[in-house]
């Protein structure tokens, strides 16, 4: 443990990436304890409000006799701590609930995308210049050419009933493009690392085509996948924001790309309502810089230079 | 007899019509595996012996011609002959550090064929072989097995894969520049591993090679390449000493020998002029190069003529009516075995 | 006996990394005479290599040069600050290093990047007579005038190394450090650009240090000969001396291991492995690997001593000497 911290502290990119994103994890899942999720639907309370504190409701949190009680208290005193939007949810509520519907998404997403790109890419590279490659890379290829996010629209709307399309299936949606960049990119790298001196020797060692994949080439790319992972994530995240942003997807859901088009739609610009604005941004800035700084960070471990003694 | 392993007539181009390097040109030559004999297939940068030793390997396919494996083309080698293939034929490389995968430790390079082949049954079995092998080429089991690679110097690295060809015993060893990434002082020691590999376990071994002087010490037989054809082949020793090949002449007069009372300027080689190869050129290959050119030279491909020393040279300078049919270089190599029982 | 042109005093340079000190080169005297061409050998891990980059001023972080001097031509390299020192290499010390496909930069032509040397140093001359000179220095090392209009990339290894000397000639320094210039060349080639660069140190009066690992590249070319090993000098003497009669172990046993014509079948190479320099032992740094090692030489490091006329050898056989 100490040596990993002692690395994180050579490598500021990894080391702030994963820290934004423990804390986004934190605020979405630890921050479920401020509120009550019914407040992130409509109706929940009074619309329009600036940021306030219910101090009211507060100073009455030492009167109440249970836990349960006083919990209760403070979601009511926190409410509107974040504002609320034109439909009377506490933005509070949706952002925090959204952050982790957008997670999972991810998650999903990258999952998805890592996974096949990961058997693809290790199989099409390995066996280059046969039938099955050639179909990988030509399926791939058409797939980065298409206009992705456009693509994405198109299913999404014909999936049956987007109106009440679940998480799981937003994630499946916006896996469709995710899978394409890593298939190519660990291709890229298993053309390049299956000539090198020591898969010669695995095979002089008679180890079969799928033992040298998994046992020669996967450790060796390790890092290299664990940065497309990030890359699929955020590949997904920003797909999924896409889509909700354009009210594609079940708009009574807190999701964070689905608070923006709740913005357009009630004009928040126009009616100066700063606080619906910031906040649901600097959230989809944070989750987006910690993603990306993550890739930065990984990338340098998947490329040293190779470090010989002195 | 049929060879162990055999090029039969292959030839290796890569690139693309207008742009194309013949790597290999029409080359014939048949591994016996009856009689032990190391063989230096000799060369500068582009001459293609390291392109003949990834055919041998079957790492390379060939453009035409076969490479055969008991008679059989090891590209259509079923499971089974493949494995066998495998257990025959090792190689050791030039690189020190490529060969090894960074993630594990070095005894993998070990461990993982004597699992493969089946040359142990148990792990203190295998660790015994591993120990023996390694003391065969001079290193300390305690101060290697363990280790990572980066952990290791460049020699001791080395010395692990010949180690690996001591404990594998195939039945043809090819070697691909195995010292020159290597310090001076452990040649030897690593030349010494080779030569007892061939000597006290009758393994015949293909020694890649640019640097004659080892390969006038370690090997029996010689074949210098040019551009991917045969320019001279036979006995090493009559060849390093006495070239007839106005390009090995060249090769051979710009060694630097460690012999400050043999210097350079003795040998007067003419330099040849810098001149782009030309693939589609007909004539020898050597000929815009060559202080000795004259007419037929240009005009066609000089066959290997047969020398009286029993050796060839692709050179119409030596024309007799004894060409060689290039059928399997081997042929014109005699016999180590055969002479010495001859002369008893 | 003159000035030497080089005079290095106890020069030392280490690496500081985490796990201590790396000691690439632990005190070494060596002397230089003009027109002389030296040769430092030693294998990987001697210090060799450190020390061309030491007398260029050219090491960097983590590695530091601890201590001693390099005096050129009178001119203790130590005490000139940064502009000096830049002066000073191209037009009275340079370098052909090894690798000359790094060096070269791969977006200029080959007469500019001549050209940017000598402007550097001589704001005077005009672009005409600039032109004229970077054609005169390539074809001094054997290249055509239109060589100078061609990149890096369509130029073979040979010829990118003789650009590389055309670049080191330009300003005619005293002295040239040539590291390993002929390790990626094919043997016909490298006997070529090394006669080339003889010629050059007769016409232009050079010194030259060529350091290397191939003893035999040593003998046909150098009339001197450092050992170096483990970061220290062995031995020291005139190159024909050396081989007749080493003085050092070290060198005996390298000497031996080396392939000739006469010694067919013969293979004696040194047991043992060189020290890491982060953990040099004491004493004799070779007595690990001597077989005739005694308890002086694992106690107490053996003087760099001259023992015959211009013949050097730190070896406690010749008598146990303290450093």
């Amino acid at each position: 443990m100490g040596s990993f911290f002692s690395y994180v502290r050579r490598n500021p990119a990894l080391g702030w990436g994963l820290g934004i994103l423990v804390f986004l994890l934190l605020f979405s899942y630890g921050g479920r304890i401020l509120i009550n999720p019914e407040d992130a639907f409509a109706l929940a309370t009074k619309t329009d409000l600036p940021p306030t504190l219910d101090r009211e409701a507060l100073a009455k949190i030492g009167e109440m006799p249970t836990l349960k009680g006083k919990l209760d208290q403070l979601r009511l005193g926190l409410r509107e701590v974040f504002g609320t939007d034109s439909q009377g949810k506490s933005l509070l509520a949706s952002i925090v609930l959204g952050t982790g519907l957008t997670l999972q998404i991810g998650a999903i997403a990258g999952a998805i995308g890592i996974g096949i790109g990961t058997v693809l890419g290790f199989f099409s590279g390995y066996y280059a210049g046969t039938v099955f490659d050639n179909i990988v890379t030509s399926l791939v290829d058409v797939v980065l050419t298409m206009p992705g996010f456009l693509v994405l629209v198109l299913i999404a709307s014909s999936v049956a009933d987007p109106d009440n399309m679940t998480v799981v299936t937003m994630g499946l949606v916006v896996s469709v493009t995710a899978w394409a960049f890593p298939t190519r990119a660990i291709r890229s790298q298993v053309l390049s690392m299956r000539q090198r001196p020591f898969v010669m020797m695995a095979k002089l060692s008679a180890m079969s085509g799928p033992e040298i994949i998994l046992k020669e080439l996967m450790p060796n790319l390790l890092p290299y996948l664990v940065m497309s992972l990030a890359n699929s994530v955020y590949g997904g995240v920003m797909g999924s924001l896409g889509l909700q942003g354009l009210g594609i997807g079940d708009r009574r859901q807190p999701y964070l790309g689905m608070i923006i088009w709740w913005i357009q739609y009630y004009s928040a610009f126009l009616r100066g309502m700063w606080w619906w604005i910031l906040e649901p941004v600097i959230i989809i800035i944070l989750l987006l810089t910690g993603l990306i700084l993550i890739s930065f960070g990984l990338d340098e471990i998947a490329n040293p230079r190779t470090r010989r003694s002195v | 007899m049929t060879s162990l392993l055999e090029l039969k007539d292959v030839t290796k181009v890569f690139g693309k019509k207008n742009a194309y390097t013949v790597a290999l040109d029409h080359m014939s030559i048949g591994m016996p595996e009856d009689f032990p004999y190391i063989i230096t297939i000799a060369g500068e940068s582009g001459s293609g012996k390291t392109t003949m030793g990834m055919l041998l390997l079957g790492f390379y396919t060939p453009s035409s011609g076969e490479v055969l494996y008991r008679g059989k083309n090891i590209h259509e080698l079923g499971r089974q002959e493949m494995f066998s293939f495998r257990q025959d034929v090792q190689a050791v490389f030039q690189d020190p550090f490529a060969v090894y995968n960074p993630f594990y430790k070095v005894d993998n390079l070990l461990s993982i064929p004597i699992k493969n082949f089946g040359l142990a049954t148990s792990r203190r079995q295998s660790r015994e072989l591993m120990e023996r092998a390694l003391n065969g080429v001079g290193l300390r089991p305690e101060e290697t097995l363990g280790r990572y690679p980066h952990q290791l110097s460049g020699g001791q690295r080395q010395r692990i894969a010949v180690a690996r060809a001591l404990l594998l015993k195939p039945k043809l060893l090819i070697t691909d520049e195995p010292v020159s990434m290597v310090d001076a002082s452990l040649r030897a020691t690593l030349l010494k591993a080779l030569r007892s590999l061939n000597q006290d376990f009758g393994i015949p071994i293909i020694y890649i090679t640019h640097d004659l002087t080892t390969a006038y010490h370690v090997s029996d037989y010689i074949v210098i390449l040019y551009h991917g054809s045969v320019m001279e082949a036979g006995d090493v020793d009559p060849i390093i000493r006495d070239p007839k090949h106005p390009y090995t002449q060249l090769l051979v007069g710009s060694i630097p020998w460690p012999d400050p009372r043999r210097p350079w300027g003795d040998t007067n080689i003419a330099f040849p002029k810098s001149v782009a190869f030309d693939e589609a050129a007909p004539g020898c290959k050597f000929a815009p190069r060559c202080p000795l050119v004259f007419e037929p030279c240009m005009a066609e491909r000089p066959p290997l003529f047969q020398l009286d020393d029993g050796r060839a040279a692709s050179c119409y300078l030596y024309q007799s009516d004894e060409t060689v049919v290039r059928e399997d270089l081997m042929d014109l190599f005699p016999r180590k075995d055969e002479v010495e029982a001859a002369a008893d | 006996m003159n000035q030497p042109i080089l005079k290095i005093v106890d020069l030392r340079v280490y690496y500081h990394v985490e796990a201590g000190a790396v000691k690439a080169v632990d005190g070494v005297d060596l002397d230089l005479q003009p027109g002389v061409k030296l040769g430092l050998v030693g294998e990987s891990g001697s210090g060799k290599s450190t020390m061309a980059l030491a007398l260029m001023r050219m090491i960097k972080e983590p590695g530091k040069i601890e201590g001693g001097q390099m005096i050129l031509d009178g001119t203790d390299l130590m005490t000139l600050n940064t502009e000096q020192m830049r002066h000073v290499r191209l037009s009275q010390l340079s370098m052909i290093p090894q690798g000359a496909m790094n060096s070269l930069h791969p977006l200029l032509r080959i007469e500019d990047q001549i050209i940017d040397g000598i402007r550097d140093h001589d704001r005077t001359l005009t672009k005409a007579e600039l032109h004229e000179r970077a054609g005169i220095l390539l074809e001094s090392v054997e290249l055509t005038r239109r060589v100078g209009r061609m990149y890096p990339h369509e130029l073979s290894g040979g010829m990118k190394q003789r650009a590389c000397m055309a670049i080191a000639i330009s300003m005619h320094p005293q002295l040239i450090i040539a590291d390993e210039p002929t390790s990626a060349l094919d043997v016909v080639i490298q006997r070529q650009v090394m006669e080339t660069l003889d010629r050059l140190q007769v016409e232009l009066d050079l010194s030259i240090i060529l350091i290397g690992h191939d003893m035999g590249l040593m003998a046909q070319f150098v009339d001197r000969l450092a050992v170096m090993y483990a970061g220290r000098l062995m031995e020291l003497g005139d190159t024909l001396a050396l081989f007749e009669e080493p003085l050092h172990g070290y060198t005996q046993m390298l000497i031996e291991s080396l392939p000739v014509l006469e010694n067919k079948g013969v293979f004696t190479g040194i047991p043992g492995i060189t020290p890491s320099l982060l953990d040099v032992p004491p004493g004799c740094v070779f007595h690990t690997r001597c077989p005739e090692a005694t308890q002086e030489c694992r106690e107490i490091v053996p003087a760099f001593r001259e023992l015959r006329p211009g013949h050097w050898v730190a070896c406690h056989r010749h008598g146990v000497v303290e450093a």
